[in-house]
């Protein structure tokens, strides 16, 4: 059964047309790309997921997104527990100027999910060492996040996010402020995140896409032009604009 | 005569930007070699602690420990009103309001600065000096309460537009990321961009402080200048400032009341100075 299913979406920013008639549907405990060349919608669409556009006052959005049989954009909605239950993993880390202790038991607090002090320090923990930053960081609970490295700095945003136990991750080109090696190491972080989560990320990175994606949707100019299993979309696509994107013929 | 243009040129911006320095030096210097005769007379201690401010009885007695106290209670009284509004007010522009109100609002404020000092003390003196006198059923209105609540509005411009500026740079990535987590706007605001802004707002503060403790028209105006040790908010107190302005004309140059005045003085300027060093501490730090 499908968690996320977006229906006939429409996206303005003012009078730009950002999203077109966007339909998909993305399935649980899998990780769903979205690729596309800059400026195609990917990162629009997946901050519709969380009402993240909602902070823009210009956005008009017609449509509708069904998450867990419920449409987001329905005015019971409760956009702060919305975006508990679809947390999100920014381009750039973003740690907040707060300890690295804090950065993660600020979730816990203001969703009141850990009450004593000891519920508090053991999630804090459990928290790191999912994002295997426990061993390097045990000793530096106390120093400010801003000190970390951008791998280190990324993972902490992703610790703080799984404190709160979201279904959804939703992720903006994680790994785009990152090396190679980082890279591979969150990578190989969102393999084993799957397990739990239901993942969806946007990159530009198309072998990133290639390499960890189950399913992949193509954009173009706000279309979702394609939106299949990973690898029928990088070898076998059925749209033509797919195929010369895919093949480095722009983008 | 293209380099002779940009010699002379630069010298001239180098002696403009010197100039504000050397003028605090010889303002310093000048309060210092006047104020330092005094204490030929008096003992330092004698005079911070001394209890009697009574320069012109014979002996005449020279203890500025109630002007001291006058001066930190009227500003101890301002800060309690103007740090909580001036900081609401700063987040609520910087945060709240929509864009339309955020420039009518922030004009409205840095507008209250512009406003003469003894114009605040006259409105001061003929409606909220009866209004306390009224409500706490006192014989007079002229009380450190009165001055406080002037003075608040005063330290409020300053407080608003240096706090609003440090709230609006903190950046945005860290509002958003509190509200992908579920923070609800407050838990964002208070949790995460008021810790961020924390520095600069403190910075603030403290040049908020600085113009209070300076102040000296509108507290002579309003606070009732009896030189007592004050032990309540609903009495009349009088400040180190309105001391100066108030009995330096009849003061007898070369006297010991003269020099007692300067020595005040650098009590003042040495206090200010500190506070405003602070502040600059703070607001360079939020620079880097």
């Amino acid at each position: 059964m499908s968690l996320i299913r977006a229906e006939k979406l429409n996206l303005y920013y003012g009078n730009f047309h950002a999203l077109i008639n966007v339909n998909l549907s993305i399935e649980e405990k899998r990780i769903t790309a979205i690729i596309g060349p800059s400026g195609c919608g990917k990162s629009t669409l997946l901050r519709t997921f969380n009402r993240m556009n909602d902070l823009i006052e210009t956005v008009h959005i017609d449509g509708s997104i069904i998450i867990n049989n419920e449409n987001i954009f329905s005015k019971t909605t409760d956009i702060d527990s919305l975006r508990r239950k679809v947390g999100m993993v920014f381009q750039r880390p973003n740690p907040f100027p707060l300890s690295v202790y804090e950065n993660i038991a600020f979730g816990l607090k203001i969703h009141k999910i850990a009450k004593t002090r000891n519920e508090l320090e053991h999630t804090v923990e459990q928290g790191l060492k999912s994002v295997l930053l426990w061993d390097q960081l045990k000793d530096k609970l106390k120093t400010s996040a801003l000190n970390l490295t951008l791998e280190q700095a990324q993972r902490l945003c992703i610790a703080r996010l799984i404190a709160v136990k979201p279904e959804i991750l939703l992720m903006d080109e994680p790994c785009s402020a990152l090396d190679p090696i980082a890279t591979m190491h969150i990578e190989e972080l969102m393999l084993e995140l799957k397990k739990n989560y239901t993942i969806v990320i946007v990159t530009h990175n198309m072998q990133q896409a290639a390499r960890v994606s189950d399913d992949t949707g193509f954009m173009l100019l706000g279309k979702l032009i394609e939106f299949n299993k990973a690898e029928k979309i990088f070898t076998n696509p059925d749209k033509k604009e797919t195929e010369d994107y895919i093949t480095g013929r722009y983008g | 005569m293209k380099k002779i243009k940009e010699f002379l040129i630069e010298k001239i911006i180098f002696i403009s930007g010197s100039l504000s320095i050397v003028f605090v030096v010889l303002i310093f210097i000048f309060l210092i070699k006047e104020g330092i005769l005094f204490f030929k007379y008096v003992q330092f201690k004698d005079f911070i602690v001394g209890k009697n401010w009574y320069p012109i009885s014979s002996p005449a007695q020279f203890g500025m420990l109630p002007l001291i106290l006058g001066s930190l209670l009227v500003t101890l009284g301002a800060m309690i009103i103007s740090i909580p509004l001036g900081v609401a007010c700063a987040l609520y522009i910087a945060e709240v309001v929509n864009p339309k109100l955020k420039d009518l609002l922030k004009t409205g404020v840095e507008l209250l600065a512009a406003i003469p000092s003894v114009v605040i003390g006259f409105i001061g003196m003929v409606t909220l000096v009866p209004l306390v006198k009224n409500i706490f059923h006192l014989p007079t209105g002229l009380t450190a309460l009165s001055g406080s609540i002037m003075l608040a509005f005063m330290a409020m411009p300053t407080i608003v537009s240096i706090a609003e500026d440090a709230i609006t740079v903190v950046p945005r990535r860290y509002k958003e990321a509190a509200l992908a987590l579920g923070a609800t706007h407050w838990q964002a605001l208070y949790r995460v961009i008021l810790v961020a802004a924390a520095p600069g707002i403190f910075a603030a503060i403290m040049l908020g402080i600085g113009r209070v403790i300076g102040e000296t028209m509108a507290v002579m105006m309003i606070t009732g200048n009896a030189a007592v040790i004050p032990h309540s908010f609903l009495q009349p107190v009088r400040t180190l400032t309105a001391t100066i302005a108030a009995e330096m004309g009849e003061s007898i140059r070369g006297s010991n009341h003269y020099y007692a005045l300067f020595a005040v003085g650098i009590i003042l300027f040495i206090i200010t100075f500190i506070i405003n060093f602070i502040a600059d501490v703070f607001l360079h730090r939020i620079k880097k």
